[in-house]
């Protein structure tokens, strides 16, 4: 296939021209031709999602696997030294992926579903894809914090405006923590350029980094990601945001922005700070073991699904930090394979409440019970979302798990000891779950009438269905492309250390 | 060949499960059940090419996994250990998707029911033909999944969830060690494939490795963590507790998944791993004793149940904890042969007591029982097939047995011998199998004489519509009945005779090979003096007599004939004895009926502790200390604050902190770029 010049751009800004379309034409009309708008919204949304879907794809097919350099780079001077410089390698190609694969569900998933402000919700998440996708294709980190930065707003209004009943609360605390973070990163933004004389970060890449001053670097860009990911116990925020967020936009949250975490972590943390990296990693197990046994408990006890979701992404996050400390191939790896796979799975999950909660609106565990007898489909497609969150073999949810401890074991038993009683945890809390809401007898009378899924929302399922099977049994499909990076930064992580080592 | 075998049943479960309302419950069984037949004929054939022509094969289907040094394939590998599972697990299969037929009749769900027990059937087979460990942890997790649906089949009722998810979440607790195991297995070999690891093991004998705070044997601490993968799997003592509650599930279910097939996995694991347990003394003695606390406990507990098919499953309890005590004795050979026995009369058993249930409408309770023998002679008689082919009656020195006697007599006295050989545990896993025969008699019979003999002691009605059941349902009986006569004698010279070299060809190991391992190789030290005494004892196998005196080839005999008779004295001569003695006692009766309080301290300890602890976590780990002091806490200062100068104040709290986001932001841009603050 020919390759497309500035297919990055494209795939980058297709959703961003989307969104300024609909607003120009919101913004003109008036009377019955809003409510036109309103009606159409959904459908410009979903066709310039899938279009941006069908490019990434195309970049794809068109991206050399072998390659572990960035690719499609497209670079033009901006100001003050920065440039315009986007790029992609196996690590962010996934995550752009992953990312132009939601999107269209997620507009599926609210098609006739978002009643209020219709045009403003489709255009909220069209910004708000260009954002993700820019943090993952940015070359240049000024830019990359921008985009990184500038994705917190769509975020924030849709929690705020399309959110629940305490979505106030829910959006406060997610803007506390996140500032904090955001703050201690841009300093530590600052003071890289100013070392380094370079906001390009292809050549930060290269540069070495004092290990003294490392420590500072490594410590602000931690702060973010920390909480991004989240990480136990700057956590707290994600599971009122999630509560509170309509379901597209748990799906996003969950599925994506949390990736942006391990993303950081990967693309900054490891390369740039290797030995700061070493340093702190022991910390990091510490967290991400605490994390996995901690919120799996605390998931155990929620009365409320979305939240007990919530914390078992925190869980399920812990996998991945501990595959990104570990530093070695097969540790990384499952990281990333853990990072796709949970966008999957928990966005996955977070839909299948989302049936249920358009159906009854209310989050309540205790108001469902039985519901395998109404809604066989239904049932049948929680229950492998729910084997797929267990971490069941053959699914995609044990690929990541698996990895990830392993990379663990090699660095300590300890950390692969505390990350497999997580196996059982999560058996415990997900199969609760899945017990109290679809077998028993039912009990609610209002539950009586409940509906099978319709076409709409099997159609919004099939493809995650799809991918968890497929992954979890050929993960080579994403491990072949993230494989040449990760090998590359890993080799790259082990000579610093070695380089310090001689230097002692 | 062998992808048909696999996949078949794979392909039966995906039909009746996707398009089972399309296509009408009817063809769903036919389609489920033809793959599952189809299987069974396959293995058997299988089996005569492998067993007997000496035809391996290693059948390489896919990649699985290929990061960065680690490796791990989907692969068939087909030898003798994996033939005799092959024919076990789709014979057993096959006869209880017919029986289904029968037993499911009135079910609306059978496409469901169908699909299931096929999707069981092919992890199961997956775990056995798998050529690695991680693809071994697909089949037994799927196996896992499997189970927890059928167990919790009839999804209305509360116990039989309760039961699905003890099950699962018990076995992961053992796939917690499998998984651990696992792993360690690839940080010593570097690889999970058997050729490889089995192949290297002698080389790392006497690696240690640092496992926690410990420095461990690196071959010791495989096996022992891989062996609680196998308690969990197949209820050994401490992981026991899921499997008499999976009683809930339907009884074609407990028949092959909780007799037959699923729980003797962790038999399979260890004969399948032998050259690691071979090589690690301290990992076997555990499995020994194990085995033998099992098999003990669990006869003592069955004695006293009065459900049916929880005797039964203490039962299986015992059995699997003969197979272990073998295993753990280096009788891999017999462990496997006792599974292979166990599996058709365990199966005949349960299947025979669901054609009991299913004649008393769903009575389980062996109280309401009593004097069925004359509504339903044929049940009667395939159940004592069952029940003298698991107390393993037959003539002691002779050829001349039911199935259970070649087998479980193997055991025994290979347990003796191994005492004579010096090895660990040995003479106390003798007796100890002795005293568990002693009650499995009674047991087995009290089972007999509560159901079919005496008086009927249920309501009348339901013993005047008592009857017969049909034909799908007596048709496995009698074929599982002819397994359970014949299997012992047709197979031990195979199994465990002079035939066995030929019969197992390094599938796993026996006796004949660790002789020659310690002419080939230099042994390990510790293995030496045993080896050495096996090796006689091997001489005496080839030269005919089995080398234990004649009152420990008799003592089997002896107290199975006690058994029966004490049964016989207390359900027959004095009909009510045996409940009167039970309602007198107080301590031992309760204390066995309970079972021991396992499940009661397991409730404080655990299930009540992860609660307490998710609690104390959520709301005084979460809600008090880290939002108490973070968000709440600068929340309410600020909106404190923030009331004083309410001017500022828009009405939404989050369009002010985006201000003060924004502002921030600004602020600290500002600074840096007018050069005030840097990294410097």
């Amino acid at each position: 296939m020919n390759a497309l010049p500035h297919i990055l751009s494209l795939i980058t800004f297709l959703p961003l021209l989307g969104a300024l379309i609909l607003l120009i034409f919101r913004a003109s009309a008036r009377g019955e031709d809003a409510d036109i708008i309103d009606r159409n919204a959904p459908s410009v949304a979903l066709a310039t999602s899938l279009i941006t879907f069908g490019l990434s794809i195309w970049a794809l097919l068109d991206f050399d696997r072998a390659n572990p350099g960035f690719q499609f780079v497209e670079k033009a001077d901006w100001f003050g030294g920065m440039s315009y410089h986007l790029g992609v390698d196996g690590i962010s190609l996934s995550l752009i992926i992953l990312t132009t694969f939601l999107m269209p569900l997620c507009f599926i998933a609210s098609w006739g579903v978002v009643k209020k402000r219709v045009t403003e919700y489709m255009v909220a998440f069209l910004i708000l894809e260009t954002l993700m996708i820019g943090v993952f294709s940015s070359l240049d980190i000024v830019l990359f914090y921008i985009f990184f930065e500038a994705g917190l707003i769509p975020m924030f209004l849709i929690i705020g405006v399309w959110g629940g009943v305490d979505r106030v609360y829910a959006a406060f605390k997610f803007f506390l923590y996140t500032l904090l973070g955001s703050v201690l990163m841009l300093v530590a933004v600052v003071a890289m350029i100013l070392t380094a004389g370079t906001t390009d970060m292809v050549a930060l890449l290269d540069f070495d980094f004092p290990v003294g001053m490392q420590t500072w670097l490594w410590l602000g860009f931690f702060a973010s990601f920390a909480v991004k990911m989240p990480m136990w116990p700057v956590h707290t925020w994600l599971p009122d945001a999630h509560v509170q967020a309509p379901t597209a936009g748990s799906v996003i949250l969950a599925g994506v922005l949390l990736k942006m975490g391990g993303y950081g972590f990967i693309r900054f943390s490891l390369p740039m700070f290797p030995d700061a990296s070493q340093y702190f990693a022991p910390f990091v197990f510490t967290l991400s073991v605490i994390a996995i046994i901690y919120t799996s408990l605390v998931a155990f006890r929620q009365t409320d699904m979305k939240k007990l979701i919530a914390y078992s992404s925190v869980a399920h996050m812990g996998f991945v930090t501990i595959g990104i400390f570990s530093m070695n191939v097969i540790g990384v790896q499952g990281a990333m394979f853990q990072m796709i796979s949970h966008g999957i799975v928990s966005g996955a999950l977070f839909l299948v409440v989302g049936v249920i909660y358009d159906r009854m609106h209310t989050r309540e565990i205790a108001a469902y019970g039985g519901l395998a007898q109404r809604m066989p489909v239904y049932a049948t497609v929680f229950m492998l979302f729910t084997m797929a969150n267990v971490g069941l073999p053959g699914t995609s949810g044990f690929i990541g798990e698996f990895l990830t401890m392993m990379g663990g074991y090699q660095v300590s038993t300890w950390i692969a000891f505390g990350a497999a009683t997580g196996v059982i945890l999560s058996a415990v809390y997900a199969l609760t779950l899945y017990k109290r809401v679809i077998y028993g007898d039912i009990t609610n009378p209002k539950l009586v009438d409940i509906t099978d899924m319709v076409r709409r929302e099997v159609i919004t399922f099939s493809p995650l269905v799809l991918a968890t099977i497929i992954f979890g049994i050929w993960p080579s499909l994403v491990t072949d492309l993230t494989g040449p990076a990760v090998e590359v930064l890993v080799e790259q992580i082990t000579m610093a250390a070695d380089q310090v080592e001689s230097m002692k | 060949m062998y992808l048909l075998i696999v996949f078949g049943p794979l392909f039966g479960a995906l039909i009746a499960g996707l398009f089972g309302r399309l296509i009408g419950d009817r063809l769903a069984q036919l389609v489920t059940t033809g793959f599952l037949i189809l299987s069974a004929a396959l293995s058997i054939f299988a089996f005569k090419l492998v067993a007997y022509d000496g035809h391996e094969q290693l059948i390489h289907v896919m990649n699985w996994f290929e990061v960065g040094d680690f490796q791990a394939a989907w692969a068939l590998r087909i030898d003798t250990l994996t033939a005799v599972m092959l024919v076990v697990v789709t014979f057993v299969s096959s006869l209880v998707h017919v029986y289904s037929w029968g037993y499911m009749a009135d079910d609306p769900h059978k496409a469901r029911f169908f699909a299931y027990l096929s999707f069981f059937t092919f992890a199961m087979l997956m775990l056995v033909t798998a050529n690695n460990f991680l693809q071994m942890f697909f089949g037994w997790e799927g196996v896992g999944l499997a189970s927890y649906l059928l167990i919790g089949f009839w999804y209305k009722k509360p116990t039989a969830n309760a039961a699905a998810i003890k099950a699962f979440v018990t076995n992961r607790v053992g796939d917690f060690g499998f998984a651990l195991g696992i792993l360690t297995v690839f940080a010593v070999f570097g690889a999970l494939d058997f050729d490889t690891v089995f192949g290297a093991a002698h080389d790392k004998a006497e690696l240690v490795i640092p496992f926690l705070w410990m420095k461990i044997n690196a071959i010791e601490l495989i096996a022992f963590l891989l062996f609680i993968g196998a308690m969990g799997k197949s209820a050994q003592f401490f992981l026991h507790v899921w499997l008499p509650d999976a009683m809930e599930g339907p009884t074609p279910v407990s028949a092959l998944i909780h007799a037959a097939t699923m729980v003797t996995a962790g038999v399979f694991l260890v004969a399948r791993c032998a050259p690691l347990f071979d090589l690690a003394p301290h990992a076997s003695l555990f499995v020994t004793v194990i085995g033998a606390m099992t098999a003990f406990f669990a006869a003592t507990v069955g004695l006293v149940q009065n459900d049916i098919k929880r005797v039964i499953a203490y039962s299986t309890c015992s059995q699997l904890g003969y197979m272990f005590m073998a295993g753990g004795l280096g009788l891999y050979d017999a462990a496997m042969f006792h599974l292979f026995t166990h599996a058709f009369f365990k199966a005949l058993l349960f299947l025979g007591a669901g054609s009991v249930i299913i004649g008393l409408h769903h009575e389980q309770d062996m109280r309401k029982m009593g004097g069925l023998a004359k509504k339903m002679p044929l049940t009667w008689v395939f159940m004592i097939i069952g029940t003298i082919a698991l107390t393993g009656l037959g003539i002691p020195g002779t050829d001349i047995g039911f199935a259970g006697f070649f087998s479980k007599d193997a055991i025994i006295e290979g347990a003796w011998e191994a005492g004579t050989a010096g090895t660990a545990f040995g003479f106390e896993a003798f007796w100890v199998g002795i005293v568990a025969a002693l009650m499995t008699s009674f047991y087995s019979w009290r089972v007999i004489f509560m159901t079919f003999h005496g008086t009927y002691r249920g309501d009348q009605h339901t013993f005047d519509h008592a009857h017969e059941s049909p034909r799908s349902m007596l048709v496995p009986l009698a074929l599982l009945s002819a397994g359970a006569i014949f299997a012992g004698v047709l197979f031990t010279g195979d199994f465990i005779g002079d035939k066995q070299g030929a019969f197992w060809r390094g599938s796993t190991v026996i006796e004949a090979e660790v002789l020659a391992d310690v002419t080939s190789h230099e042994a390990p030290e510790h293995a030496a003096p045993i080896a050495h005494e096996e090796a006689t004892a091997q001489e005496d196998h080839a030269s005919g007599g089995h080398y234990v005196p004649t009152w420990v080839a008799w003592s089997p005999f002896v107290v199975t004939l006690i058994g029966f008779a004490i049964a016989w004295f207390m359900y027959i001569t004095r009909e009510g004895l045996g409940a009167r003695m039970a309602a007198k006692s107080r301590f031992v009766h309760p204390f066995l009926y309970n079972k021991w309080y396992f499940d009661e301290i397991y409730d404080v300890l655990l299930v009540r502790g992860a609660r307490k602890l998710g609690d104390l976590f959520w709301k005084g780990g979460d809600q008090r200390l880290i939002d108490g002091f973070g968000p709440d806490g600068f929340a309410a200062t600020t909106l404190a604050s923030a009331k004083r100068i309410a001017k500022l104040q828009t009405g939404y709290l989050y369009h002010y902190a985006f201000v003060m986001l924004l502002g921030l932001v600004g602020f600290v841009t500002w600074i840096l770029v007018s050069g005030g603050a840097g990294g410097h």
